[in-house]
């Protein structure tokens, strides 16, 4: 209706003058869309996101919260060098990517064999009933989750009554990775295998039953029906995954930390945390986490680049 | 008899297999589980023989000291009524938001939504980082107000990319059939869309609930007066940093006794805490399938 409307007085008038007609036109109809719908998301995302972007020239300033930043002193990159040239920053790098590669290596395949799994209980309920166990971790907190740990693994705790020893592992730098890996995938590889098994029971049936009266056995059948049913799925995850390396959340690391085994256990994102707010060094501190930003970026772009190359052109 | 023929239409080795895979997946259950119980029956325990020979089944010993002691503190039950508080505002102003702002996103007719989409997108890649949105939060006079956990976070691109793909999926002839009988946009939104679209916005309140529920991080810097914190920083003190609340243990004499009962708090503290969303979420798992195929795929 609007577009008949537009294209009527479109052609009295000039052709310059019927766009802006249109615009105008197209604008009183739908302004609801704008100001109803779609403002209140935008004026959060620029108040929220966009303003904080700002913030980061902080990184570059001595920065003075009195002064504030249009006051403060340029100081260059003189923040990321410390940072670059800091004994530990090999370390917090190192730790960061060991903490989110090794956790991706060993905590993405669980979920898509789990649902490979599912898909192959023929009842529906015992299925549900499974999948009702696997999902319930998820609903538990970090705090709890990093509790239940604790208790686990303290010296008095069930592990080390039950094979008679006083190991203390929270102390551990050592212990710190597989403990973090291994209660990631006890949380979270239950939820993730969500999609997967759905993608799965929409399979399309007519290959189901054709492959079964082929006879083929089941790593025929996956390679047939089951593989092409989540491929793609299991693409966008790895990408987005890979890509988010080096975001890998602050509250689980923080709440596994103590004293002792912070060789292996302090990332980049509690070293900004620490030093930011608790040192209350918001430059450098700004600086590192900007850093740890753009090489998260690049990462992103990278492992798009090279996803889409080996899947025939498609990324994100 | 239909399940039997099936398990029987495979051969020697696929039966293997599967029997392999099986126990894996057995093995995964139980390991969610033992976990789980160990928990639950600990906390009714006492808290020398705990200490002493780990887990016993006489049950005669059993106690509620633990939940009697975490129950009668102040502090857990401000920390419950902040979380509930925090985490139904959070779920409402969250979900509207973005349920509003995923409509025009939707429509392939909607002028400037590349533009939209790209503001939108860019923010889940690149970000202004902690101090900066931290000295926001403070400039903006937000520190210790529970605006400050919840604003931020308020919409979420993700989210709005998986109520945009749902609205997607339906019928473009119900909203013409409604804007023919004269309805406007915001009448056929509320009227006529949303009605249709309940497993979405049940799986986004879901996950909007949980995630303010279960959260710290956000509450640890911006809210510093006890009043105010929510239950998982609450849990921190007691379960993370080994201080239980005063009142909970300041009884015993000995410091072995209290360093006992504080480790006994620990699991009733778990327990106590937990309940609600496990049991919530069951209710809710017709819903996981559609709400989460919805956002997965198109992406």
């Amino acid at each position: 209706m609007s577009k008949d409307a537009a294209v009527v007085s479109g052609g009295k008038s000039g052709k310059k003058s019927a766009g802006l007609h249109n615009t105008i036109l197209y604008f009183k109809q739908h302004w609801q869309l704008y100001v109803v719908f779609l403002l209140p998301a935008l004026v959060l995302t620029i108040v929220f996101r966009y303003i904080p972007m700002g913030g980061i020239l902080i990184a570059f300033q001595r920065y003075n919260p009195i002064r504030g930043i249009m006051g403060s002193e340029w100081v260059g990159l003189k923040y990321f060098e410390r940072f670059l040239s800091s004994p530990d920053f090999l370390t917090y790098l190192g730790n960061t990517l060991k903490l989110s590669v090794f956790g991706l290596l060993w905590g993405f395949p669980v979920p898509i064999l789990l649902a490979f799994l599912l898909n192959r209980i023929a009842s529906t309920g015992i299925k549900k009933k499974i999948q009702l166990v696997l999902y319930m971790p998820n609903f538990i907190s970090v705090i709890v989750l990093c509790g239940i740990v604790r208790i686990l693994l303290s010296v008095t705790g069930p592990i080390n009554l039950f094979f008679g020893s006083q190991i203390n592992f929270m102390t551990m730098p050592e212990a710190f990775r597989t403990i973090y890996i291994v209660s990631g995938i006890w949380q979270g590889a239950g939820w993730a295998s969500i999609m997967y098994t759905a993608a799965l029971s929409n399979a399309s049936k007519e290959l189901k039953e054709a492959a079964l009266i082929d006879g083929a056995n089941i790593f025929q059948q996956i390679k047939a029906v089951e593989w092409p049913a989540i491929k793609d799925m299991v693409v966008i995850q790895f990408i987005l995954q890979a890509g988010n390396i080096m975001s890998i959340g602050f509250e689980k690391a923080y709440a596994l930390q103590t004293d002792l085994n912070l060789k292996s256990s302090e990332i980049i994102a509690t070293y900004v945390y620490k030093k930011g707010l608790l040192d209350g060094d918001y430059s450098f501190s700004t600086a590192v986490g900007l850093f740890n930003t753009v090489i998260n970026v690049v990462l992103l772009l990278a492992v798009n680049k090279v996803v889409a190359k080996m899947n025939d052109g498609k990324g994100i | 008899m239909k399940k039997k023929s099936k398990f029987m239409r495979y051969s020697t080795q696929d039966k293997a297999l599967l029997m392999i895979g099986y126990i894996l997946l057995g093995l995964f259950v139980v390991a969610i589980i033992v976990p789980v119980i160990y928990i639950v029956i600990a906390s009714f325990m006492d808290p020398v023989t705990l200490q002493n020979k780990g887990i016993t089944f006489d049950f005669e010993k059993w106690t509620l000291t633990a939940y009697q002691r975490v129950m009668s503190n102040a502090q857990i039950w401000i920390g419950f009524k902040n979380a509930v508080i925090y985490s139904l505002v959070f779920t409402a102003v969250s979900v509207f938001i973005t349920l509003l702002a995923a409509y025009p996103m939707s429509r392939s007719d909607f002028k400037g939504r590349k533009f939209f989409n790209a503001i939108f997108v860019i923010t889940m890649f690149f970000g202004g980082g902690l101090i900066p949105t931290y000295l926001l939060i403070s400039n903006l006079g937000l520190l210790d107000s529970m605006w400050a956990i919840i604003l931020p976070g308020a919409f979420s691109v993700w989210n709005m990319i998986i109520a945009r793909t749902y609205y997607q999926g339906i019928p473009g002839d119900l909203q013409e059939a409604a804007m023919v009988d004269g309805a406007n946009e915001v009448v056929y939104f509320f009227k006529i869309l949303l009605p249709v679209c309940t497993p979405v916005i049940a799986v986004l309140a879901l996950w909007q609930f949980v995630g303010m529920w279960n959260s710290y991080f956000d509450a640890m810097i911006y809210l510093n007066d006890s009043a105010k914190q929510p239950l998982q920083l609450v849990l921190r003190s007691i379960l993370i940093q080994n201080q239980p609340e005063s009142g909970m243990i300041s009884d015993m004499q000995s410091t072995a006794a209290r360093a006992q009962l504080a480790e006994l708090l620990k699991y009733a503290t778990i327990i106590i805490s937990s309940l609600p969303l496990l049991v919530m979420y069951p209710f809710f798992q017709k819903y996981f399938d559609s709400g989460i195929m919805a956002g997965s795929i198109k992406g």
